[in-house]
């Protein structure tokens, strides 16, 4: 395998080498089916917490709001999926077959309008990745054009989020409602729910996570990624020398918008469920807390992040049911108190010179290894 | 029973390395199920806002679970529970329910409370093939082989109490206000009809506040003016409190204006006080005062287990049902198996009901009775009318459709 060395550096190449290894070979080998399509679950969130690396974490734009991209992402693959559930065989017990089943609840007779695109899969996957970005491109030209910024951007995006969740919950006839869209069964005929479908949807979406990684890689080391950085530290700096920050920051809002869209409509395959409660303020503070507790300025470490949160979350409600949410609290007080880097920053500060020691010293330990072992722990 | 169980006990030592004949005849899909042991799941909020209304239910099923192994358990096998925690939250429902069945294996799931929640389950059931008891009164339009249903569907709980209303009131006009959401629009959609085709009365208004809502000051005013004969409410949760008290506010007086409600059991009026809601008339199958020799011994036993304090409502005693009719088609079947007990469920019929007798129907829910009580300054209701007969569920009503 080459990789070009100038496209990571050295730790980045640990990240990834880790990375991969975990996700491609350990997780498939040694959990069982039910595990694997947990972190399937896991991982959709990684996606909203790549974007939140290049959005807040270079760009210094913090969004609460990115449920909401999240939410059309995935709502776009749930349309799609719940059209292909409700076939006329399917919903013959309706007054209205062939339309999906809340919209029967709801004395809606006839499939809406702006629903019929979405009988077409190759419209679906367009629209998963245009309707969020064009969303955000409209928030964002309308916000960083009048450079509105910082603190009131979070408050603006906060209430994009609680608005959206109000539209969805109050319009449930085309949306389900409170209880979303469930029963999600077929992918172009074929059944999303058995085990090895969940194992190949595995597959995808992570090969899918490595491809958006190797995008925001891409930005982080073009020249826009470090203007990204730059507009971070110094905005007026930045605006002076004669660059359009607006346009900037619009971009990193945008791919972060699409980044969680594409995450969310992982969502919905993998679980096979989409509902306003992934929608709202509440997840969306969820997906910067993981992006917190990984690190928000390394891709990989906020990817471990959502992991590992939505692993603690997991494992903490199954052996505390009543108890668990304050354990998770803490967790997050703590991580937060003790490591405000996050997770990479614990790495970069511990482990990483550890390994950077052991590969500096290699070439020694071929004539005198014995000498690396005593003189490792002493420094 | 608990003679039955001691063959089995003896046997152990020996059949250690191979699988005792009794359990593999009961047990032949590989469920939770040992000599001495099975296994079933408690799924409901422990968490979250959803967490209030479902204590009752987990400590309804917690007592049932403990009563039935102090007679012996189940086919001489003692009932071991795993808890999880749906968190108010309707995937993670789906996502434990998933655990419980095909890690746990467990033989059957008591569990769920609203309907989302159901619905974000119900295709996990299905795919594992395992059984739920779902203990809400809830909106109908659903059977499953999977489910079975101890609450009221909508039919069962609004027709008899409309009936009731309209016979005993001379109620014609009615107002309705509900929780934005599926129940209440299905059950209003169910009274609209019948209130119109049945009862050729009127609906004088149908009003809808998303879940949460505390501000009902215009539908109030609306209702002035109106003058509705009854005010017929399924306000949800938290809201319920603002509710009563502006109504009370403003001047609507529950002595003289009916108000009929299918929402508020014992444990919402907790939350409302008896003095605000005393009065209104609720629509329901158990109340915690019901007057017969189970619920004398029910209410009893649940408050030694868990408190003085506590109110028991009607979807607790619902969920008290589940294990154990789930118990009694179990020795009905001879067998722990899902499909075997999906077949048995109709017919099986629950004698020690603190509502009084129940009966499972060919399409999972139960034959029950419908009541009408009237809330009291204590919060608790005065049974005021309960139908002679059981009422039969029909969870897709022809002509209320």
């Amino acid at each position: 395998m080459i990789i070009n060395s100038r496209f990571f550096n050295r730790s980045e190449l640990t990240g990834f080498i880790v990375l991969a290894a975990v996700l491609f070979v350990i997780l498939p080998l040694s959990l069982d089916v039910f595990r694997l399509n947990l972190v399937a679950k896991y991982l959709t969130y990684a996606f909203v917490a790549l974007g939140l690396v290049l959005c807040w974490g270079y760009g210094g734009i913090l969004s609460l709001g990115q449920g909401v991209f999240f939410g059309l992402g995935g709502y776009c693959m749930a349309m799609f999926l719940k059209l292909e559930a409700s076939s006329v065989e399917n919903t013959k017990i309706q007054s209205t077959p062939g339309i999906p089943d809340f919209m029967d609840w709801n004395q809606i007779t006839s499939l809406p309008l702006f629903w019929q695109p979405f009988h077409s899969l190759t419209f679906t996957i367009l629209a998963i990745i245009l309707v969020p970005g064009l969303f955000a491109l409209i928030i964002g030209t309308a916000m960083f054009k009048r450079r509105v910024g910082g603190t009131y951007f979070a408050i603006i995006t906060q209430a994009v989020a609680a608005i959206l969740t109000i539209l969805i919950v109050g319009q449930q006839g085309y949306t389900g409602g409170i209880n979303g869209m469930t029963d999600l069964r077929t992918l172009k005929g074929w059944d999303i729910r058995p085990d090895h479908a969940k194992v190949i949807l595995y597959f995808v979406e992570v090969v899918l996570l490595f491809a958006c990684i190797g995008i925001a890689q891409f930005i982080r080391l073009t020249k826009l990624g470090r203007i990204l950085v730059a507009m971070r530290e110094q905005e007026d700096r930045v605006r002076f020398s004669g660059y359009s920050v607006a346009n900037f920051k619009i971009f990193a809002f945008c791919m972060a918008a699409v980044f969680a869209a594409i995450g969310g409509a992982m969502f919905a395959l993998n679980v096979g469920f989409m509902s306003p409660s992934f929608v709202g303020i509440v997840p969306s503070i969820e997906m910067v807390i993981y992006t917190a507790v990984g690190g928000r300025t390394s891709i990989f470490g906020a990817i471990w992040g959502a992991i590992l949160v939505n692993f603690a979350k997991t494992s903490l409600s199954e052996s505390f049911p009543q108890l668990w949410l304050f354990g998770l609290g803490a967790l997050f007080i703590a991580v937060v108190l003790a490591f405000p880097n996050g997770l990479s920053g614990l790495w970069a500060d511990y482990v990483q010179p550890r390994i950077d020691r052991l590969f500096a010293r290699k070439p020694k330990s071929g004539w005198n290894g014995n000498s690396v072992a005593d003189g490792a722990p002493a420094e | 029973m608990g003679m039955a169980a001691v063959p089995a006990i003896t046997m152990l030592p020996r059949a250690s390395f191979a699988q005792a004949p009794a359990t593999s005849a009961v047990n032949t899909t590989g469920l939770a199920v040992t000599d001495t042991e099975v296994t079933v799941g408690i799924l409901h909020s422990a968490t979250g806002t959803m967490a209030i209304s479902e204590t009752g239910s987990i400590e309804a099923e917690k007592l049932a679970i403990e009563q039935i192994n102090a007679a012996g358990g189940v086919l001489g096998r003692k009932i071991k529970f795993i808890q999880e925690d749906g968190a108010s939250d309707w995937p993670t429902f789906a996502e434990k329910a998933k655990k419980l069945l095909v890690n746990d294996k467990v033989a059957a799931i008591m569990g769920c409370w609203t309907s989302a929640s159901r619905k974000a389950v119900l295709p996990v059931v299905e795919q594992y093939n395992g059984m739920l008891y779902y203990p809400t009164f809830y909106e109908g339009l659903e059977q499953s082989k999977n489910v079975i249903y101890t609450g009221q569907e909508a039919t069962q709980q609004i027709l008899a109490g409309l009936n009731w209303i309209a016979k005993e009131k001379g109620a014609k006009t009615f107002f309705f206000i509900g929780s934005d959401y599926i129940w209440p629009r299905t059950s209003n959609k169910i009274a609209r009809k019948h209130v119109e085709n049945v009862l050729k009365g009127k609906v004088v208004g149908e009003e809808y506040y998303a879940l949460g809502s505390t501000q009902f000051n215009s539908v109030i005013n609306k209702i002035k003016l109106t003058k509705p004969d009854v005010i017929f409410t399924d306000v949800v949760g938290g809201s319920n409190v603002a509710f009563y008290k502006q109504l009370k506010a403003a001047g609507i007086d529950l002595a003289k204006q009916p108000l009929l409600t299918i929402s508020v059991t014992e444990d919402e009026i907790d939350g409302i006080g008896g003095e605000n809601i005393a009065g209104a008339y609720a629509c329901m199958k158990y109340f915690q005062s019901l007057d017969n020799p189970n619920n004398k011994a029910f209410v009893p036993a649940f408050k030694k287990m868990w408190g003085e304090k506590t109110v028991i409502g009607d979807v607790t005693q619902a969920a008290y049902l589940g294990p154990w009719l789930w118990k009694l088609t179990v020795e009905k079947a001879g067998s722990f198996d899902v499909d075997k007990i999906a077949a048995a469920s109709p017919g099986v019929e629950f004698k020690g009901a603190p509502e009084g007798y129940v009966r499972i129907h060919e399409n999972h829910h139960l034959w029950s009775k419908t009541r009408v009580g009237r809330a009291k300054l204590d919060g608790q209701f005065e049974l005021i009318y309960e139908t002679a007969d059981l009422v039969e569920p029909d969870p897709f009503p022809k002509g209320y459709q």
